[in-house]
């Protein structure tokens, strides 16, 4: 089952505006660029994106806020965005706030075929508003629903033609989630291989959840908060 | 003496226990892997999907694929693993991370938290704040006893949005640690050279002082 696309703009084909996207990634690590890339390209508006953040102001999807192509954020932290904060505080932009393994577990949920779950996290909280809540073990929970999308946008080290996939390190985050509750998801991977190439014990995204696959041109790979000690 | 951040980090430093499991916030929780007791081994788990987080990486090293939740360059140590964020927080939610530390902008005296938004100025979002003080057993809040114009962080009620109700044990500021049981701050140590005094004056919540407050040891 070749899922292969040749590039972003074959692989984005039928995303319009006022969708639901999903797109993987935690800060600026294991975000898929050259979709973005192309996304701000085709103009697409009025898009809900469902992201843990919302990039920086010049990078990620801080590109999409710039052009004011995004009508509502679904992210559990946004705090290194000063356009996100504009617009949010202004009321262009709508925006929801989730606590990070809820939003983790709704999009795992939604892959997943589980409507809605219990969570204690938010319990007391203004996140709890209008939420069912019920009592396990003495202890209070609330009601999230599964998170699915019209596109899910996920980025992997590793690929193959068959779209199983391999994260590198903490680039991982949100990717394997999104992939699965996406109703098409795309992949975007640094090295794309011929089925058959990587050791099936080691794939951590089954093709089953990838609709189409392909090699990204170049990944700046922006780094946030450089830190580093010296030799001493 | 009032303590400075390094010295909080290493007060609550001395509270790791031989084999924990240890998820460790933003700012000062951070600088807790610093100054771990001789002769103890934790791993420190990173909500953004590693357990056995490393210490920065030297100049040259930093790797973009690998960051703590802080979004900071960091290291693997030897036997760490990498996942994904929804096992991360299987990780945190079912209990398998022994011991949280964070920041706050308030605590209240029956254990409730604030630290992720200030209506109309500040909305950075709750991050993972919200999963970790909902399930950890043992949570550990690092802060500063009074905010910049000198009013008490410590109080009866939290002012601001809530991030968990009836959560927090222990408190670490940089004149004291307090406890909190049956819905009173308990003050069980004073920073060196810091009077009981003062600790009173500072705090805002019903503070249970009993006729004798060791000092820290750092």
């Amino acid at each position: 089952m070749n899922k292969v696309v040749k590039d972003p703009v074959a692989a984005l084909e039928g995303i319009q505006d006022g969708m639901t996207l999903m797109v993987g990634g935690f800060g600026l690590c294991g975000i898929p660029e050259n979709a973005i890339a192309q996304l701000v390209l085709m103009g697409t508006k009025n898009l809900t994106c469902i992201s843990n953040n919302a990039g920086v102001d010049d990078f990620g999807l801080g590109l999409l806020l710039q052009a004011k192509q995004v009508k509502k954020m679904v992210s559990s932290y946004v705090g290194e965005n000063d356009e996100f904060e504009r617009q949010m505080l202004s009321g262009e932009l709508e925006v929801e706030l989730i606590p990070q393994g809820s939003l983790a577990e709704r999009c795992r949920a939604g892959g997943a075929g589980i409507p809605a779950f219990f969570t204690p996290a938010g319990y007391g909280t203004e996140v709890a508003d209008g939420k069912e809540v019920r009592v396990f073990n003495g202890k209070p929970h609330i009601l999230e629903n599964a998170l699915t999308a019209d596109f899910a946008i996920v980025k992997a080290w590793k690929g193959d033609t068959e779209g199983n996939l391999i994260y590198k390190a903490t680039a991982r985050n949100f990717n394997p989630m999104m992939a699965m509750a996406g109703k098409i998801t795309i992949a975007e991977v640094e090295e794309l291989v011929p089925a058959g190439t990587l050791d099936p014990n080691q794939i951590h995204t089954p093709g089953i959840f990838i609709q189409r696959i392909f090699q990204g041109e170049k990944f700046e790979k922006r780094i946030e908060q450089r830190t580093v000690r010296t030799k001493e | 003496m009032a303590l400075d951040k390094t010295g909080i980090a290493k007060r609550i430093a001395q509270e790791l226990q031989d084999g924990w499991y240890v998820n460790l916030g933003i700012g000062i929780p951070t600088l807790v892997a610093n100054y771990i007791p001789e002769g103890i081994e934790v791993e420190f788990q990173s909500e953004n999907g590693i357990l056995g987080m490393g210490p920065f990486p030297f100049e040259g090293e930093e790797d973009p694929d690998l960051i703590n939740a802080g979004k900071q360059t960091i290291t693997a140590r030897n036997g760490a693993s990498f996942f994904d964020s929804a096992l991360s927080f299987a990780m945190i939610r079912g209990q398998h991370v022994q011991l949280t530390v964070l920041g706050a902008m308030e605590v209240s005296q029956n254990g409730d938290i604030a630290n992720w938004k200030i209506p109309g100025k500040m909305v950075k979002g709750m991050g993972g704040a919200m999963d970790l003080v909902a399930s950890a057993e043992n949570i550990i809040v690092a802060m500063m006893h009074s905010n910049k114009a000198g009013e008490s962080k410590i109080l009866k009620a939290c002012t601001l949005p809530l991030t968990g109700v009836g959560c927090v044990k222990k408190v670490v500021t940089e004149l004291a640690v307090l406890e909190i049981k049956e819905g009173k701050f308990h003050l069980i140590e004073r920073a060196p050279g810091v009077s009981i005094e003062e600790i009173i004056s500072k705090t805002e919540g019903d503070l249970v002082v009993p006729e004798f407050v060791p000092e820290m040891k750092l």
